[in-house]
């Protein structure tokens, strides 16, 4: 497996969407290559980074002022 | 009216299918408890597509109030959630394309750029690299980061792996086909994880040209 094609799949793997087959594969030429070792981890750990930490939170004192105007504009739309 | 049909399985319903069918019945009680079920979800989307509270503000009411003024639409072949995004997603493209004085925009828009998509930096992060930024310079990296990538990728990111929406999920809440939400999801992960290397790389990382083999 080349490089170009671990990156192909490499969602995939991310995801845990490959067959075993494949995943073989991938996890032997990730025990070769320390380039694509870093792509998947680093990937990885990317997406875990921007789940994990709220980025753009609502305050309480903002989402009960949102949480009322919503109720109460379809109360009216009723 | 269309029957709702179970989301989660014939055997077990979706537990938001009991909420609409309470509110149909006119328990506006019930439509309460699924604004404070999604309401969170629905301000981040909004925020993360116009990139302003107040816009975000607007579109989270109006998405919620087109929600309910429109339920009897609701077919219930989706899931009630991937609805409302879908909503509240045109509500916030809509809401750019007022800020921009009546200009088009859609999630296409910037996505034919190469960068990130062959990976440069192959530098070594460091482990637990967040612990080294409190949580405000974390928020800022984080924010400025994802501000940076192209509209059409960002989006797609944060339904996919930020609201945990399903690959045919984030398709059909954008109008795009699978195979286009997959193209951009990779490019929008490879793309971020090039930018937070900056940040989060070892001290003493060596920078590589390129994957060459």
């Amino acid at each position: 497996m080349t490089c170009k094609e671990f990156l192909a799949h490499l969602d995939d793997l991310i995801d845990d969407s490959v067959t075993a087959e494949v995943r073989a594969e991938l996890e032997t030429h990730r025990g070769r290559c320390t380039h694509c070792e870093v792509i998947f981890n680093t990937t990885r750990k990317t997406i875990e980074i921007y789940r994990s930490h709220e980025i753009y939170e609502l305050p309480t004192s903002l989402r009960d002022r949102l949480h009322t105007a919503i109720m109460a504009r379809c109360k009216k739309a009723c | 009216m269309p029957t709702i049909q179970s989301i989660a399985g014939e055997l077990e319903p979706h537990p938001d299918v009991a909420l609409i069918e309470r509110v149909r019945g006119g328990d506006l009680s019930a439509y309460d408890l699924l604004v404070r079920k999604y309401e969170r979800q629905l301000f981040r989307i909004a925020q993360h597509i116009t990139q302003n509270r107040e816009d975000a503000e607007d579109v989270m009411q109006d998405a919620f109030l087109k929600a309910y003024e429109k339920l009897e639409q609701f077919q219930g072949n989706s899931k009630f959630y991937t609805w409302l995004v879908r909503i509240a997603v045109n509500e916030s493209l809509m809401r750019l394309r007022k800020r921009r004085t009546g200009k088009m925009v859609s999630i296409d828009e910037d996505i034919e750029t190469e960068e990130g998509s062959v990976p440069r930096d192959l530098a070594d992060w460091a482990p637990d690299p967040e612990q080294n930024y409190n949580q405000a310079e974390l928020g800022e990296i984080l924010r400025k980061t994802i501000q940076g990538l192209p509209q059409g990728f960002r989006i797609v990111f944060v339904l996919r792996d930020v609201e945990g929406l399903s690959t045919e999920e984030t398709a059909e809440t954008l109008g795009l086909s699978i195979p286009a939400v997959k193209s951009r999801l990779l490019r929008a992960r490879l793309q971020l994880r090039e930018r937070l290397s900056r940040y989060f790389h070892r001290k003493k990382a060596i920078k590589e040209t390129g994957v060459g083999k």
